[in-house]
């Protein structure tokens, strides 16, 4: 069958010929280690230089080489970046997945395919683009070697042509991406013309997909969430960080390294502001950052799930010992290993309560590039202003995808670093008892070891101790101790980042999620007013403890769905252990855990189906 | 000889008495090897003069970890968790290297939970004293065998060990320790020696001190007992200290060749007087094969087996500002404006 004959077919398979602008999604399947990044980033870039909203998603395997890897890029002109489920342009180069890939398509799809796999014969009701790629390929790179990585390039080449893209904008994202490699930028380069010239011949356009060029990204940044957080940290005047590698939290601590030896260097001395080691294991990073902490450091260790397992003794003494320490947890799927390459909130219980015994630990949970990076920022002033552990909580679709966002502000508030005394105030107040609750807010007083005075030193233990930091089994000293732990609970509720709270009138539904079900939500909402005529407020808890507002929000609500990317719900676990006055009967769940970044759809359905309608 | 640094008056080199030096009452068995080696610690810290503010006491899980409550009470204290006082330690120097570290640990928290940290303290080479009080038993739990019991020992209740002991300093030595050395805490002289020059060395400096356990391992079928070191032991050389502040002369005028002085950081002087020939603290293979031939010969051998002082300590290798990190200023730790400008401009 010939390429116009398959058109045709499809053609007269869809209803009615339509164009789609700047609102459908792109899936390229490539195989794992073939240098497809690239030519996705430059796809992903072009499309945000020309002005139009727009998310990339990476699914890729647990794996360095050689497994089936997809990317997805959404466009979006009413400025929706959270996932979408449908594919409508897919772009087969991996031989293993092509066929399950074209017969997964919704009808009216349209493929760009590597011509020797005849994918044109499976179905009849898709658009199909075969394109020659070994042959294009042949006489842009003698070397077989860099034959391979250059093929992807053609089809950012090809994408162009049919769906509008202006190459301009290709050449642009491709020199930004190869900054540093003139070279390879120009290989490159050269690939992406021969296939738009390519096509512009030989491949009319027949499917509904196009873009347009919009205004909308002024002023925006295309980043990766662990990127954010890590330039939040940079800015924070984070010190000591000591970190065991783990996906998907390796690139936050490799990126701050960067950024850290670029920015962080003494101009004076030349030398480093800051400690970076790499440790033996997650027992160790976590000791190392409390060690730091203890005496002085903004310290701070990078993990994903299985590293907060190990982590939880040490996490249960910074608490008691009250030891400041930032944990940034880039959630992955668990339990136990788990899907390590896939994304989840499912560290929301564990974090907040890690460790045996009665501990509680403030979680920060951003959302958004942006707030990963002013939340690095606000992890260390409250790790020091409280004396204890503070997780961030971000998770593998924030961290590891890239993500449009607003330019950061530069953090103006001072940095924050507690109740310290010095030698001079010790001079001045005399002596002081390391646990002792002076302020009435439950944090006491600290000394750092190093400081000069003979009434300084205190002794650090996770045993039961009296406001003197001296050892103590008596049970009012026990009681005493937790009770004012709990104060500083308190204090810390008061601490935390406001909720984004949504309240809109004549709504008898509420939504509550947290972190990146933030994009789902948000197009939820729409979809349900919109194809459901159903009004909803929607709640964004920024961290763990809750804010009191939680309770009038529920209150003012009939029903309150509670959205959780993880089996056992919860968030809406946590909130009933913040609030259990909570009435459970206005309390609902809807929980996806598959492992893949939620999308709208998947709410709106599940919250339909819970409405009876 | 005259190595021995006590001052006859009452007071030290910063006019403090050695009183200032101790720490609160002692909670553990009476007779404990560890009670003589807090003593020697005291000793030590207050002979050399060393501001204690200065001092930070870290220590993991168990009867030895309880010690560092026990001695130079104006120094911070942080008994951390089982196993794990290497990572606590390092990340402590991390954020202020001008502390002077010491670690005080058990046979039970280094050689067997510990292990892991153990092994890369020692390969990182931090610089601190690491002393493992060895008693061959977990005295706080009630005397179960340790991974450094010998093979061959028993419990009182009569159970047999059947597993080859781990050889702290041999392993020590393997990973690139620069100091390390073994003594016993019932030998008061040697032990003050090996702690002053463990005091003036830059890198790891680890001692393994046999501290036998009065309650749980001190019968004749323990190899950690006082009785057994006493008959078993085989010391490697005599081992005196002159801190950099005294000179050096040696009181019995040995031949050439009989005194090996080894020169450490802060200019102090181990002075290793020989009984073996030929024996070179610089040798690594030497000293490895030297702690193996005394262990097949059932000799437990003390003394200082190995010092390098040309290698450079972890916080060396970092590069680090000579402020510490803890007490870096705001200005030098959130860079300006232009520089986050910077990074959104290249990603916009």
């Amino acid at each position: 069958m010939s390429t116009l004959e398959t058109a045709s077919a499809a053609t007269s398979a869809t209803a009615e010929k339509r164009e789609v602008v700047n609102d459908f999604s792109i899936q390229v399947a490539t195989v794992n280690g073939s240098g497809s990044q690239t030519a996705n980033l430059v796809l992903l870039r072009s499309l945000f230089q020309m002005g139009i909203p727009v998310s990339g998603k990476n699914l890729f395997p647990s794996n360095i080489a050689g497994l089936p890897t997809w990317y997805t890029i959404r466009t979006n002109k009413r400025g929706y970046i959270g996932r979408k489920k449908e594919i409508d342009f897919l772009v087969a180069m991996n031989p293993e997945t092509a066929q399950e890939d074209v017969l997964n398509l919704e009808p009216g799809a349209a493929v760009v395919y590597d011509e020797p796999l005849k994918l044109n014969e499976l179905r009849s009701d898709l658009f199909f683009y075969p394109c020659p790629f070994d042959e294009l390929v042949k006489p842009l790179a003698p070397n077989p070697k860099l034959r391979k990585l250059v093929k992807n390039m053609l089809y950012d080449g090809v994408l162009a042509h049919l769906l509008g893209i202006e190459m301009e904008e290709i050449r642009h994202a491709l020199y930004k991406q190869f900054s540093t490699k003139p070279k390879a930028a120009e290989l490159n380069w050269n690939a992406a013309q021969a296939s738009f010239e390519w096509a512009k011949e030989n491949v009319p356009k027949i499917d509904p997909y196009r873009v347009e060029r919009m205004n909308e990204n002024q002023g925006k940044i295309i980043i990766e969430g662990n990127s954010a957080a890590a330039l939040g940290c940079v800015f924070a005047g984070v010190t000591v960080v000591t970190w065991y590698p783990i996906t998907p939290s390796s690139s936050l601590a490799e990126n701050l390294g960067d950024y850290a030896r670029r920015f962080r260097m003494d101009p004076e001395t030349g030398k480093a502001t800051f400690a970076i080691v790499q440790a033996e294991d997650e027992l160790a990073s976590i000791g190392m950052a409390i060690g730091a902490g203890w005496a002085g450091a903004r310290s701070m260790t990078t993990t994903a799930g299985p590293g907060i397992s190990l982590m939880s003794e040490f996490v249960g003494l910074g608490y008691f010992a009250e030891i400041p320490v930032v944990l940034f947890d880039v959630q992955r799927m668990g339990p136990s290993t788990g899907l390590p390459t896939r994304t989840s909130q499912g560290d929301l219980l564990s974090a907040a309560t890690l460790s045996h015994g009665d501990t509680r630990h403030p979680l920060l949970i951003p959302s958004t590039p942006s707030e990963a990076f002013d939340m690095a920022g606000q992890a260390f002033d409250l790790a020091e202003e409280l004396q204890t552990p503070v997780f961030v909580l971000l998770d593998l679709d924030l961290g590891m995808n890239y993500w449009m966002s607003d330019k950061f502000e530069y953090p103006e508030k001072p940095l924050d670093r507690g109740k310290v005394l010095t030698k001079e105030d010790l001079d001045r107040v005399g002596s002081f008892a390391r646990y002792a609750d002076v302020d009435g807010d439950g944090v006491p007083y600290r000394t750092l070891p190093g400081t000069q005075h003979s009434k300084a030193a205190y002794f650090t233990r996770g045993t039961g101790h009296t406001p003197r930091a001296t050892y103590s089994e008596r049970e009012d000293d026990w009681t005493q101790n937790m009770d004012r732990l709990l104060r500083k609970f308190e204090t810390a509720r008061s601490k935390m980042p406001q909720p984004e709270i949504v309240m809109t009138e004549g709504a008898k539904i509420g939504l509550v999620g947290c972190g990146t079900s933030h994009f789902a939500l948000e197009e939820s909402r729409d979809q349900l007013e919109r194809e459901y005529d159903i009004k909803t407020s929607y709640y964004r808890t920024r961290g763990y403890p809750f804010s009191a507002k939680i309770e009038e929000f529920v209150a003012a609500h009939d029903r309150v769905y509670i959205v959780d990317q993880n089996r056992d719900g919860q968030l809406r676990q946590l909130m009933r252990l913040d609030y259990p006055d909570l009435p459970s009967e206005k309390l609902r769940s809807i929980r996806y855990y598959g492992g893949m970044p939620l999308d709208a759809r998947t709410v709106t359905d599940e919250l339909i189906k819970q409405e009876g309608l | 000889m005259s190595a021995t640094v006590a001052r006859k008056g009452k007071e030290n080199s910063l006019g403090l008495p050695v009183l200032d030096y101790r720490g609160a009452k002692t909670t553990l068995c009476a007779g404990c090897g560890h009670n003589s080696i807090s003593e020697r610690i005291i000793e030590c810290f207050w002979e050399m003069g060393v501001d204690q503010t200065q001092v930070i006491k870290m220590s993991g899980i168990g009867c030895s970890s309880k010690s560092p409550a026990y001695f130079l009470s104006m120094s911070h204290g942080f008994n951390s968790v089982h196993g794990r006082m290497p990572s606590v330690a390092t990340g402590a120097l991390l954020a202020n290297g001008t502390l002077k570290a010491l670690g005080v640990t058990g046979d039970g928290d280094t050689a067997s939970i510990g292990i892991g940290q153990f092994v890369h303290l020692m390969r990182r080479n931090v610089p601190m004293v690491y002393i493992i009080e060895d008693n061959g038993c977990y005295g706080l739990t009630k005397g179960q065998f340790s991974a450094t019991a010998d093979i061959g020992s028993t419990l009182k209740s009569g159970i047999v060990n059947d597993l080859e002991p781990i050889d702290t300093c041999a392993l020590a030595i393997e990973l690139g320790a620069t100091y390390v050395a073994r003594s016993f805490s019932g030998d008061k002289k040697q032990l003050q020696a090996v702690i002053k020059g463990a005091m003036s060395h830059k890198g790891t400096a680890m001692i393994d001190v046999i501290s036998p356990c009065v309650t749980f391992n001190d019968h004749s079928g323990s190899t950690k007992s006082y009785e057994y070191v006493q008959d078993h032991r085989e010391d490697l050389q005599q081992v005196g200290f002159v801190p950099f502040f005294e000179e050096i002369h040696l009181e019995d005028d040995p031949e050439p060749g009989e005194v090996r002085q080894v020169t450490l950081h802060d200019g102090s002087h181990l002075l290793l007087k020989k009984i073996e020939e030929d024996y070179d603290p610089n040798d690594r293979v030497r000293a490895i094969s030297k702690l193996h031939e005394a262990s097949q010969e059932g000799h437990l051998l003390t003394g200082v087996f190995y010092v390098e002082t040309s290698k450079p300590s972890f916080l060396d290798l970092l590069n680090l500002a000579p402020t510490p990190l803890a007490h870096m200023p705001q200005s030098k730790l959130r860079p300006g404006k232009a520089a986050l400008d910077e990074v959104m401009e290249e990603l916009a």
